[in-house]
């Protein structure tokens, strides 16, 4: 067997010094900031320009889509039930609740996942990672959150894989999370990563968020009361869409107290 | 009440394609519907190239200016479980088309109306692709309310040229183009949309 040629590139030395220098810049601390050396993808796909803030209390983009029953089936929200076989790996559930930033639950709203197998290979002809595709697993998911915002995922744990930002560069195990609020605006895709994961440090799509708080915001909590005895392990993972929702600027209006989980 | 910290955004990434494209995702207006307009374009970065990774998710308003919606842009067979395309019937106001290999997109839909009296009609764009840490907003105006656009006060601080690459140029009948310029010249413009007022410090979590 030949060994693949390490692509040419930085190391990831100069990577971490880019990542220790960006994070001395000054960002947005909260969102990654849409221009960061250390991604390289990201060198010819930011805009230069700053975005142009719209207040206008009408815009379209503070109402948005609506999902219903017709856009999900039952079996949409276990991707271990979606072959014959059962897939290989880390048997999981994935659980939480979308919530804005009031603290309301973002109801009967669509939640869409998608993830590489145990083995860190996507189910995409693109994806050349020499890991074994898994017959028994795609990797996509959906379901719509509950009156409280909840929602619940069956899966497998991801394999962290290697890219070829620079040399010897790997994700860490992450799933991908898109989310719709009640608001164009507040529509959030990102990424859930597994708790004490080493290869955070190493990571320029994490490290993309400066600031430590809202990347911990990023790792999904194991929980011992969501295990299920002989089954599967249970993790939970809140999301909080940012953006105004609509309701956001009615005068007088007082948020939702807080459900007590 | 301080405003919860959200959860940061992070790229789409580049594997996406076996699972937010659906069938029928660009066919927004009802099956055969004589007002169909189609939308395209293509989306570049800042070298020029094509971007085959993007998605592009497209709100709208109905031809009545109605922003209510519908269920059923993505609707799965309960037997199956396959995507089934709208009903042919709703207009649901979304949807959802990835970038072919060539960085190109297409769209069918109807063209919006008003959504309040007085309001310049607009198609609402997110931009998703590999590299892109965060999505972008922007509007698809019309050519035919290139006037009416001039003078929106929430745009007022575009240049003329700035403010022209939210306008989509008419090819022929019905069929109107709209390239995403993500970097450089002529680079498109992008929205975001701030609270009013601006919340104070967020509380680390």
């Amino acid at each position: 067997m030949t060994t693949h040629a390490l692509p040419e590139g930085l190391s990831q030395q100069e990577i971490d010094a880019e990542i220790a220098k960006a994070q001395t810049a000054s960002h947005p601390p909260h969102h990654p900031p849409r221009d960061y050396p250390p991604y390289r993808s990201s060198h010819f796909r930011h805009p230069k320009q700053p975005p142009i803030p719209v207040r206008d209390p009408e815009a379209v983009e503070l109402t948005g889509p609506v999902f219903g029953v017709t856009d999900v089936t039952t079996l949409d929200h276990d991707l271990t039930r979606q072959h014959q076989g059962e897939p290989l790996g880390e048997r999981i559930t994935v659980s939480g609740r979308v919530l804005d930033r009031a603290g309301r639950p973002v109801r009967h709203q669509l939640v869409e996942l998608w993830q590489a197998n145990a083995s860190g290979r996507y189910a995409h002809q693109l994806d050349q990672h020499r890991a074994p595709l898994d017959p028994n697993f795609t990797g996509f998911g959906r379901c719509l959150t509950g009156d409280d915002g909840s929602y619940s995922f069956t899966t497998i744990k991801p394999g962290a894989y290697p890219w070829r930002n620079h040399v010897n560069a790997w994700r860490p195990a992450h799933i991908h999370f898109s989310l719709f609020g009640t608001a164009f605006n507040q529509r959030l895709v990102t990424q859930m990563y597994f708790p004490g994961d080493p290869l955070f440090p190493y990571d320029p799509v994490l490290r993309a968020v400066t600031d430590h708080a809202a990347r911990e915001r990023l790792v999904a909590a194991y929980d011992h009361e969501r295990s299920v005895p002989e089954w599967s392990l249970g993790y939970r993972w809140d999301v909080v869409l940012d953006g105004p929702a609509a309701t956001l600027f009615e005068p007088g209006s007082r948020p939702a107290e807080e459900e007590v989980r | 009440m301080t405003p919860r910290p959200h959860t940061p955004s992070q790229t789409v990434g580049p594997f996406f394609g076996y699972a937010l494209p659906f069938p029928g995702g660009g066919d927004i207006a009802p099956a055969g519907h004589a007002d169909t307009i189609t939308l395209h374009g293509h989306v570049h970065d800042g070298a020029g190239q094509p971007v085959p990774d993007a998605i592009i998710e497209i709100w709208q308003a109905d031809p009545r200016g109605s922003l209510s919606g519908a269920p059923g842009s993505m609707r799965r067979d309960p037997v199956t479980g396959r995507g089934i395309g709208r009903d042919g019937v709703e207009f649901t106001g979304f949807g959802r088309v990835p970038t072919d290999a060539d960085g190109h997109w297409a769209a069918r839909t109807l063209a919006p109306g008003p959504h309040h009296d007085g309001a310049v009609p607009y198609l609402s764009l997110a931009v998703f692709a590999r590299g892109l840490l965060h999505h972008l907003f922007t509007r698809v105006y019309l050519p035919e309310h290139a006037d009416a656009l001039a003078r929106d006060p929430s745009l007022a601080t575009l240049t003329p040229e700035r403010r022209a690459t939210l306008l989509a140029r008419r090819e022929r009948d019905a069929l109107y183009r709209f390239d995403i310029r993500l970097q450089g010249e002529d680079e498109t413009v992008f929205l975001d949309f701030p609270y009013a007022p601006r919340p104070l410090g967020d509380v680390r979590g």
